[in-house]
């Protein structure tokens, strides 16, 4: 089954003056995980509203899971599941509460049965009459994570879902996601972890309200044509700012201790480090899917979108 | 010394610091900045000119069985007093029984055939003042003045050979009916208002606080996300409340019994069906300030705005007759003033469903038109 799940073209989302998405495609295949990436205010969140129609479309058009977007977004909504940046369960409501409402919502056929079964996934059994306020970051992206797939949806939006959770708990939580891809579900998922990033199927780069990049991790980091250099030396660190003033380097950034410096022809780039730093040994290194964003970031310069 | 003024200055440093950061933040929440300027000066123009705690042009009913250059002279010191203003001239006792329980007229007066007579023969006759007495405040003013306007009117009128019957202590006995409170009790009329009062405030408050806190913890968006409609929402929310509503009037009513022996004469089922109509135009306002509100403060803040009219405008705290007509146009928007009239009505008067009818339609077309605010003001999206 390769038929698309999400089939958008052109979105465009203003609020007030200020373009919030301008023109955003996505042709996102049945089964596949996508990654949703790009910086802060670039219009992941509103791209994925704008999908599940909760909010209305200002132009383009397009299809999920076989509904118009801008027509038939409650039979879109029966079969998605949402999962909100911000934890958006009620906190005043037990686990089992919280679970046994959605079912409700939804319909579910032998409810008790279902939310029992959740719970037991969930391995919340214990604790299910514990106030979903009360419990840690992670357990509370697990708990919204299994109430969002217990309508059995057919796509999974998910905005920032690992925002804030520790990196054993962001495993665990990714091994769940690509579990569920395995049983036939279409995922988007927006993050700002390039470890993340890379178990996507495909990548989608949004920057400032448009569609910069897309494709595989390996595509993207070919695509970029970037060339980069990493170097250990102490020294490093009294020769950033040098570097950076360096035309042919497009950007220099700390990877932990080391220092990659990152140009798009290789010859000046070179060229331009030894000059600046002559006592410091050198590697060339492949670009990281990092290095690539930092520099698609810089390429795409400030947000021009007006303000106010 | 100087680094106890030091640490001084740096104490004050920092507190202008966060005043400055309060007044910034004051200054972007619009509406809770309105409702601090605008808001205070709307209310001392609306209620300083409207409430008037000695209302005067009350509307009367006359029954005059005689007619005689006297009685004329009596009912024109009536109307020139500005207390009693004349609206029905009957011959109908019974007629004078429905305004009064209607609402419609706030005195009958009665002047009994042979009254000339009997006042030339100096036999002191009598005159009969039936008070609507269900609101001891608003009436008491016009009814206290009555004898003193009685007998300066015929002391007009008693001259020559008559003048010695004015001179008695009063040539006529005025009988007054304080009507369905016949001990001027204010706690007849309070206590059943009382209801209507605590109804508007905790329907309105929780309904618009309920849906704002959705709004406030983002859980709106993921009731959103999943298959609700607006009006399953909207019906959804207000149910509960509904419950809490019928608690109140139970514990009110058992109250208004047992502790303060207010009378109940009237049709328990009909008082039943006007508290839920009430509940319901409650609910349903205050489902349409959380639409309009962004933050629980702000559906606080409404919810006051428009409790402080309903108390002061509906005829709770002061005569509804006592303000002036565009005040009562106002009063008249208001539920709580409808449905004051029907428990006043229903408790005190022993009113029937046909003498309240119109303010059942009153409170019903405010819960339509409310409601369709609401329905179209709730959005399905995030816009």
């Amino acid at each position: 089954m390769s038929e698309l799940a999400v089939d958008v073209h052109g979105l465009v989302k203003r609020f007030g003056n200020k373009i919030a998405v301008n023109g955003v495609d996505i042709q996102l295949p049945s089964g596949q995980v996508w990654g949703f990436l790009g910086p802060n205010g670039s219009g992941k969140t509103t791209t994925i509203r704008m999908i599940c129609g909760l909010l209305n479309i200002d132009a383009g058009e397009g299809q999920c899971l076989g509904y118009d977007i801008s027509r038939h977004a409650r039979d879109i909504r029966r079969l998605t599941g949402y999962m909100t940046q911000k934890f958006s369960f009620w906190n005043e409501l037990s686990i089992r509460e919280n679970l046994d409402f959605v079912a409700r919502l939804y319909q579910l056929p032998q409810r008790r049965q279902r939310v029992d079964n959740t719970l037991e996934k969930l391995g919340l059994s214990q604790r299910q009459k514990q106030l979903a306020g009360e419990l840690s970051g992670g357990w509370k992206q697990r708990l919204a994570l299994a109430a969002v797939t217990m309508h059995q949806p057919k796509l999974l939006l998910l905005d920032e879902p690992t925002a804030g959770v520790d990196p054993q708990a962001r495993r665990d939580f990714w091994d769940e996601i690509h579990h569920l891809s395995r049983a036939g579900l279409t995922v988007l998922v927006s993050t700002h972890y390039m470890d993340e990033a890379e178990r996507c199927d495909r990548i989608v780069y949004l920057a400032h309200g448009n569609l910069i990049t897309q494709g595989t991790v390996a595509q993207i980091i070919a695509d970029a044509k970037l060339f980069t250099y990493k170097a250990h030396d102490d020294g490093v660190r009294f020769a950033i700012e040098k570097l950076k003033a360096q035309p042919a380097v497009a950007h220099a950034a700390y990877f932990g201790a080391a220092l990659h410096v990152s140009g798009y022809e290789q010859a000046a780039l070179l060229a331009a480090i030894q000059t600046v730093t002559s006592n410091i040994s050198w590697q060339q290194v492949d670009p990281s899917l990092e290095d690539v964003f930092i520099a698609l970031m810089n390429k795409a310069g400030n947000d021009q979108r007006a303000y106010q | 010394m100087s680094s106890v003024s030091a640490s001084f200055m740096a104490s004050v440093a920092r507190l202008l610091a966060i005043a400055n950061k309060e007044l910034i933040q004051m200054r972007r929440d619009r509406m809770t900045f309105a409702m601090m300027l605008g808001v205070p000066l709307m209310q001392l123009m609306l209620f300083g000119y409207a409430i008037n705690t000695d209302p005067k042009h009350l509307p009367t009913a006359v029954i005059t069985e005689e007619q005689s250059p006297v009685v004329r002279s009596i009912l024109s010191a009536l109307e020139h007093s500005d207390y009693y203003q004349l609206r029905y001239s009957l011959t109908d006792h019974a007629e004078g029984e429905r305004l009064l329980a209607e609402g419609k007229v706030s005195f009958v007066v009665t002047i009994p055939s042979g009254f000339t007579h009997q006042l030339i023969k100096g036999e002191r006759p009598q005159l009969l003042i039936e008070a609507d007495a269900s609101d001891p405040s608003a009436s008491s003013n016009a009814v206290n003045r009555a004898q003193t306007m009685i007998d300066s009117a015929l002391r007009h009128e008693l001259k020559g050979g008559l003048a010695e019957l004015s001179a008695q202590a009063s040539p006529v006995e005025l009988i007054v009916h304080r009507r369905y409170n016949p001990e001027g009790l204010t706690q007849y009329n309070i206590v059943p208002g009382l209801l209507g009062v605590i109804i508007t405030m905790t329907m309105v408050m929780i309904t618009g606080m309920a849906m704002t806190r959705e709004v406030e913890q983002g859980t709106l968006e993921n009731l959103l996300a999943m298959p609700a409609k607006p009006l399953e929402v909207m019906i959804g929310k207000i149910c509960p409340y509904i419950a809490v509503g019928a608690v109140q009037t139970c514990i009110i009513l058992l109250a208004a019994h047992y502790l303060f022996a207010v009378p109940f004469i009237g049709s328990m089922t009909l008082l039943i069906s006007a508290v839920a109509l009430f509940i319901v135009a409650n609910l349903a306002l205050g489902f349409t300030f959380s639409t309009i509100a962004k933050s629980q403060m702000q559906a606080m803040q409404l919810t006051f705005f428009f409790f402080l009219p309903s108390l002061l405008l509906s005829g709770f705290m002061f005569p509804f007759r006592g303000m002036p007509v565009w005040a009562q146009y106002l009063g008249e928007v208001l539920p709580l003033t409808h449905f004051l009239r029907i428990v006043r009505g229903v408790m005190l008067k022993g009113a029937q469903l046909n003498t309240v009818k119109f303010e059942l339609l009153a409170i019903t077309a405010f819960i339509l038109v409310v409601g369709l605010v609401a329905v179209s003001r709730y959005k399905r999206t995030l816009d």
